[in-house]
């Protein structure tokens, strides 16, 4: 957790990532930047805004446009010694490099009995709601979520982006990285200038309540935030769980929530079918079932591929639906 | 294409020697030492063969005809050195010190074969295809960034080259300048698939030219075209010269694995008129008077009797830990997955 705080600056989520960064790449010469456009400029979202200049072309390293060879190479050099941190433009590009991460980077360690391990963190922002071309709004995480060998963590907040950023850089396994676009500005927050970390695998109360659990991530978050604060005006109490890490999950928190509130709403920007969201109806199930006032409620993408942008707006879930979700829950 | 990329041979068919230049260097000494791991090889090759047919062993993918591309290629490597190999590059690895009963292992759906010996950098074969060569350059580049003279080698076949990742890990190879063997066994066949259906490119080494990168065609089933093309190769990565792309045309005489036929797709009387490597190191050796054949017999025996022990030592393996299942899925297991296993076995009443 936090180590004290001395100092602390207000920073917006991809400065917080920025600030992760470059405290890793300053404590611990084997980490590594690789990635399309992350030197001289930065990155597309600036993530990577003036690494290169501190740290050297040699650390800081613009690839080929090439995922998999990002990945693939990433992976002999997590094998052989160093940390890569690889940035994938959006997480809409990522299916090149789906293989490398799927057959290699989560089954080394497994594969070896041990003797490689794949020190890996893979960078990418993800999700709808900035009016982006085509593809550049996917939040296709359960494709990973459902892969073993891998963690899969998402900030929603600069002060979680920095520590669950280091803390993700320090695991001896891969993480992948989500970061929502549409929270990378959305706001700024007080972010210490030290390093810290904060325990991948565990959620976060965001607000807490008595009658409905509302679980979300990254962007979904504030959503969530939203609704509640609304649902509060009708005399509904929402307690508000940050998940952070979606892979593993946090099954305790989750639970010892739900069964406080017996009712559980799940917002996810992905679609529904296959979506995480049933997971976390699983681990309800398994772990609360008797708590249950009412059917488990999702809010969620459709399922439909995730719209050009014109049409976006229908598609990510809003704090109305959210709210008439929580409300049917309570009605039940 | 094929005449910018001739078929570098140092032996003729009938095992002479056609490149004079490299007369000197083909001693009695270096003869035997192909020849011991050839033979050592092969006879673990038909084997595992055996061994499946009869019920002892999982789907086995033979490489016999392939040895003088394997040992050749691996003979050329020191222990720091990394090799990627596939899942038909066991007689690579075992060249170059894989141990034979963790190879046994390996084929019998044993993860521990997966795991290199000592202190040898050999990384668990490549089941996709191609992808094994991003993590060669990867690895080389690392060797690069420690400033070593340690070396990788990608293996790879035929049908690896329509594969993205060999293109992407080309590119990576050459932009980076790593130090890295691109190692091309060109076999023929894509399981059968015929290198004239797999691609329209008259050979494999000109696919260098693209990415800026040197490349050689080479007999690989002469042993030592093989082998002093790799000492180049190796010698200019080490020296910092960067990637070399070598295509050993070679032949695969047998089946893709044990669960197909060939001769479904090929003519396999044909396939074995082909000069076999072995036959053709032999027939050099007995030119050049290096032939001892009671030499040969005891080492044809010594061979017999490791890989009969290693069978031994491989079937009298302890029965494989169910902890195993589990245990090194992370570095330490999230929770929800200890409880999985927790469940389980307490459940089987562990």
């Amino acid at each position: 957790m936090a180590t004290p705080i001395n100092r602390q600056t207000e920073m917006t989520l991809v400065q917080a990532v920025t600030d992760a960064l470059r405290t890793k790449l300053t404590d611990d010469e084997t980490t590594l930047v690789l990635g399309e456009d992350v030197g001289k400029n930065g990155g597309v979202f600036r993530a990577t805004d003036g690494l290169q200049e501190e740290f050297g072309e040699d650390r800081i390293i613009d690839t080929p446009l090439s995922e998999a060879g990002i990945v693939g190479t990433s992976i002999g050099l997590a094998v052989n010694g160093f940390k890569p941190i690889v940035e994938i433009q959006f997480l809409g590009f990522i299916y090149p490099a789906y293989e490398q991460i799927m057959t290699h980077v989560s089954r080394i360690r497994m594969r070896t009995m041990g003797r490689y391990g794949v020190p890996m963190v893979i960078r990418a922002p993800y999700g709808a709601g900035i009016r982006a071309p085509e593809i550049h709004s996917d939040s296709t995480e359960a494709l990973f979520t459902s892969m073993p060998g891998l963690k899969v963590v998402c900030p929603a907040t600069p002060y979680d982006a920095k520590g669950l950023l280091i803390a993700a850089i320090e695991d001896p396994d891969p993480v992948l990285f989500l970061e929502s676009m549409r929270s990378y500005r959305a706001f700024k927050e007080p972010v210490p200038s030290e390093s810290y970390t904060i325990k991948i695998g565990k959620a976060k109360y965001v607000t807490e309540g008595q009658d409905v659990t509302l679980i979300a991530w990254g962007a979904m978050v504030q959503v969530a935030q939203k609704a509640a604060t609304e649902a509060a005006t009708r005399g509904i109490s929402c307690e508000v769980i940050d998940l952070r890490t979606l892979y593993p999950l946090d099954r305790s928190t989750i639970a010892a929530s739900v069964q406080k509130t017996g009712r559980a709403v799940i917002i996810h920007e992905a679609q529904a079918t296959g979506g995480l969201g049933n997971d976390l109806i699983a681990l309800i199930n398994d772990t609360s079932f008797l708590y249950l006032r009412a059917p488990i409620a999702r809010v969620t993408g459709f399922d439909v591929p995730v719209p050009l942008f014109a049409l976006e707006d229908h598609y990510i879930p809003t704090p109305t639906r959210v709210l008439e979700a929580i409300q049917r829950t309570v009605d039940f | 294409m094929e005449t910018e990329f001739p078929i570098y041979r140092i032996l003729d068919d009938a095992g002479h020697v056609i490149d004079t230049s490299k007369t000197d260097l083909l001693t009695k000494d270096l003869s035997l030492a192909l020849f011991t791991h050839m033979n050592r090889i092969r006879t673990f090759d038909r084997k595992a063969i055996n061994l499946q047919r009869q019920g002892r062993l999982g789907t086995y993918a033979p490489l016999e005809g392939q040895e003088a591309a394997q040992v050749g290629s691996a003979y050329a490597l020191q222990d720091k050195d990394w090799i990627f190999p596939t899942y038909r590059d066991h007689g690579a690895t075992l060249t170059f010190g894989a141990d034979m009963v963790r190879t046994f292992l390996y084929w019998n759906g044993r993860v521990e074969g997966c795991v290199p010996t000592d202190e040898l950098h050999i990384f668990p074969p490549a089941v996709p295809i191609a992808t094994q060569i991003p993590h060669a350059v990867g690895a080389a580049w690392a060797e690069k960034r420690k400033g070593t003279t340690h070396v990788a080698i990608a293996y790879f076949g035929d049908g690896a080259t329509s594969e993205g990742d060999f293109h992407e890990g080309m590119n990576f190879a050459s932009v980076f300048q790593t130090p890295v063997i691109l190692f091309n066994q060109n076999n023929g066949y894509a399981i059968s698939v015929p290198i004239q259906k797999q691609m329209h490119s008259e050979t494999i080494a000109q696919k260098a030219l693209a990415y800026g990168m040197p490349s050689i065609r080479i007999d690989g089933n002469d042993v030592f075209a093989v082998y002093f093309t790799m000492l180049e190769a190796v010698e200019r990565a080490r020296s910092g010269g960067g990637p070399t792309l070598i295509e050993a045309v070679t032949w695969r005489f047998g089946a893709h694995t044990t669960a197909d036929d060939p001769s479904k797709y090929r003519d396999q009387e044909r396939s074995h008129d082909r000069v076999d490597p072995i036959t053709r190191l032999e027939d050099f050796m007995k030119e050049q008077g290096f032939y001892d054949e009671q030499e040969i017999e005891a080492i044809r025996n010594r061979h017999q009797q490791e890989v009969e022990a290693a069978v031994k030592t491989m079937e009298a393996f302890p029965p494989p830990d169910v902890n195993d299942l589990f245990d090194h899925t992370y570095a330490t297991l999230p929770d929800d997955l200890l409880r999985q296993k927790t469940d389980y076995l307490t459940a089987r009443g562990n």
